[in-house]
């Protein structure tokens, strides 16, 4: 079991990667006690592109996109229906621990969290070294390979010993990103990753997304309305925890189906 | 502009900060004045004899607190072997784990262990450690000698021991009957005190694993059991727990919930979040609390004068065993001069070492503050 766990980070992400959706969900409700937060949500997020998320505060998006890696079970009131597979694989399935699921679904989160203890360099490394990969030569390899592809080694290659808390707020946010490629996930989500910060660094964090779907299947929670339109090849709106509409962002955007879809859109309400 | 009773606004507000400034100053007097007299009166006792020699004879010149010096820092180190890790791991439960109601019955039970009265812990100490368990003794009776209320039984290996038996301790199947009863070539199974039986019950069975293991761990126990430094530092250590834990419960809370979810996210296994990045994190907070949990303790006398009781010898750990402050409470209430300068000379010591602590905690959370900027 360990040694599987090693070996899946060891291995490159492309070749886990097969044909199909990459996240087949299907009748997905997430319920905080009582309270319904989504409800039954059935959508496939395609395999090497950007969804993107919207839709008004509290409308579920965000709980949607934690539960897709099981990181809604941190909340003890939180229970789910519905199904989920990844490749095929059913990650509610009993026999499947949330802590491996993570593995293979990683998160980037709105505000930017590079742990304070460690360095530049260790933070990209961390969810290699505490999963017990010790090996100096294919950390240091990793953590340029993942730096580059987050667009930050050129930046920080001569201080990657320097704390992370020493970087600034967009670097830290792409740190993040590094840190959640380093692992090899199959699936990249991220929750509001730039609205933290300014536009320029927020443009930095839209160039990286595009870049990176070329490796990688993302889901992004956005409430920024260009954000999405710019940066995403498919958006599902949501409103009040249901799926109102699911398409390729083109036609979400210039000829939605559904009236809320448009209303919300074009800025007349949200 | 000027409201009208803007004067008599400006004199209340001047006079209700004179009145704080007042109490904050009384707050911290007490402290200029134990500083000031512990110096005026100790510090002439301070000298090299003081610290290296052992206390002179009753009456007599001379002589210092060596041993009591000694005896203190071993139980600051013996202390902390119980305190630690069960105090860390307790607050890393209450913050990291455990539900919500058992979680506040642990906080509600560990403050009130806070309030405890520390000579309490020093009781408790002595009737766990302090006193020996009755021994068991398997055998078979050799002789009664009613008159006497003498048994001399003789175990499976050959061992004879005579126990002094009360008429009324026999016990078998039938409840409490007289010893007159008890036949030689009985088999008995006695717990015994010193030469003294406390229950003397029939025994028909070869002892059983448990029972060797339960009478090798009361063995253990009589074995060091007494006044002694390991019974002191169980008691400080005891006062430590609930400390410890209430200081690492919150200071693990101060760490964000994000570095949680951001390793949680990376597929890194709870508990390894929970060492690795969580305690990492709040590691100066942990050592703060453990410190302070140790200058709390280290000047503490009740629970020692059950536990280590105190001598003139140097510190042993299954031996009555001095500390500062039981030797300051000692001379204080003696009759000789010479011992009461000793005692604030003690005093003083024992305040400079919670100082000494003290100021190494503020350099330890100046520095976290610093790395947080």
């Amino acid at each position: 079991m360990l040694e599987t766990a090693r070996q899946a980070l060891l291995t490159p992400p492309e070749s886990k990667a097969a044909g199909g959706p990459a996240l087949a969900v299907r009748g997905l409700s997430v319920f905080f006690g009582r309270q319904a937060a989504v409800k039954n949500v059935s959508v496939d997020i395609a395999t090497r592109a950007v969804t993107a998320i919207i839709g008004p505060s509290g409308c579920g998006k965000s709980t949607f996109l934690r539960a897709l890696n099981r990181m809604h079970e941190l909340n003890p009131e939180a229970r789910m229906e519905g199904e989920i597979r990844l490749f095929g694989d059913d990650i509610y399935s009993r026999h499947v621990e949330a802590v491996a699921v993570r593995r293979r679904i990683g998160m980037v989160f709105q505000k930017s969290n590079p742990f304070p203890t460690m360095s530049i360099a260790e933070n990209v490394t961390v969810g290699l070294r505490l999963n017990g990969i010790r090996n100096r030569k294919i950390l240091a390899e990793r953590a340029e390979r993942t730096l580059r592809m987050a667009a930050l080694w050129d930046e920080v290659k001569d201080r990657l010993h320097a704390p992370a808390i020493s970087l600034s707020g967009g670097q830290q946010q792409r740190l993040c990103i590094a840190r959640a490629l380093a692992v090899q996930p199959e699936v990249l989500l991220m929750d509001e990753p730039a609205s933290a910060l300014d536009p320029l660094a927020t443009s930095k964090i839209e160039d990286l997304i595009v870049q990176l779907k070329k490796d990688y299947t993302i889901v992004i929670v956005t409430h920024n309305m260009q954000q999405a339109a710019r940066a995403s090849d498919f958006t599902a709106f949501f409103y009040l925890g249901e799926l109102v509409e699911f398409g390729p962002t083109a036609k979400i955007f210039t000829s939605p189906s559904q009236k809320q879809t448009e209303d919300y859109v074009t800025g007349r309400f949200g | 502009m000027t409201a009208p009773n803007h004067r008599w606004r400006q004199f209340k507000n001047g006079l209700m900060q004179t009145v704080m400034l007042v109490c904050a100053v009384l707050a911290i007097l007490p402290l200029v004045l134990v500083f000031y007299y512990l110096v005026d009166k100790g510090f002439s006792s301070l000298n090299w004899a003081f610290f290296t020699k052992l206390p002179a004879g009753p009456g007599e010149t001379g002589g210092g607190m060596a041993n009591a010096i000694v005896g203190t820092f071993v139980l600051l180190m013996l202390a902390p072997l119980v305190g630690v890790p069960v105090g860390v791991l307790g607050g890393v439960f209450l913050s990291e784990y455990g539900g919500r109601r058992l979680n506040w019955w642990i906080r509600f039970s560990a403050d009130i262990l806070n309030g405890v009265p520390s000579i309490v812990w020093g009781v408790v100490v002595y009737g766990l450690l302090v006193v020996a368990l009755p021994a068991p003794f398997r055998g078979t009776v050799q002789s009664v000698d009613v008159a006497k209320h003498l048994v001399t039984v003789q175990s499976r290996t050959g061992a004879r021991r005579e126990f002094a038996v009360d008429a009324e301790t026999r016990l078998n199947l039938n409840g409490k009957i007289p010893l007159a009863s008890l036949r030689p070539g009985t088999g008995v199974l006695i717990w015994y005190h010193n030469h003294q039986a406390t229950r003397v019950a029939d025994s028909i069975s070869a002892p059983g694993l448990w029972s060797s293991v339960v009478a090798a761990i009361i063995q253990w126990h009589n074995a060091i059991s007494g006044f002694s430094a390991l019974a002191g530092g169980l008691a400080l250590g005891l006062m430590m727990i609930p400390l410890v834990m209430r200081t690492t419960e919150e200071v693990l809370q101060l760490v964000p919930h994000g570095y949680r979810e951001a390793a949680l996210a990376l597929g890194i296994a709870q508990w390894r979040t929970t060492v690795q990045i969580v305690m990492r994190t709040a590691l100066k907070g942990i050592v703060t609390g453990i410190l302070l949990a140790l200058a709390r303790v280290a000047g503490e006398t009740a629970p020692l004068l059950f536990t280590a009781l105190g001598n003139r010898l140097w510190a042993h750990l299954t031996q009555p065993t001095a500390a500062i402050p039981l030797q300051v409470y000692i001379y204080a209430i003696s009759p000789y001069d010479d011992w009461h300068r000793q005692a604030w000379a003690g005093a003083l010591v024992l305040l400079l070492l919670v100082l000494v602590i003290n100021i190494g905690v503020r350099f330890l959370t100046r520095d976290r503050l610093r790395g947080k900027v």
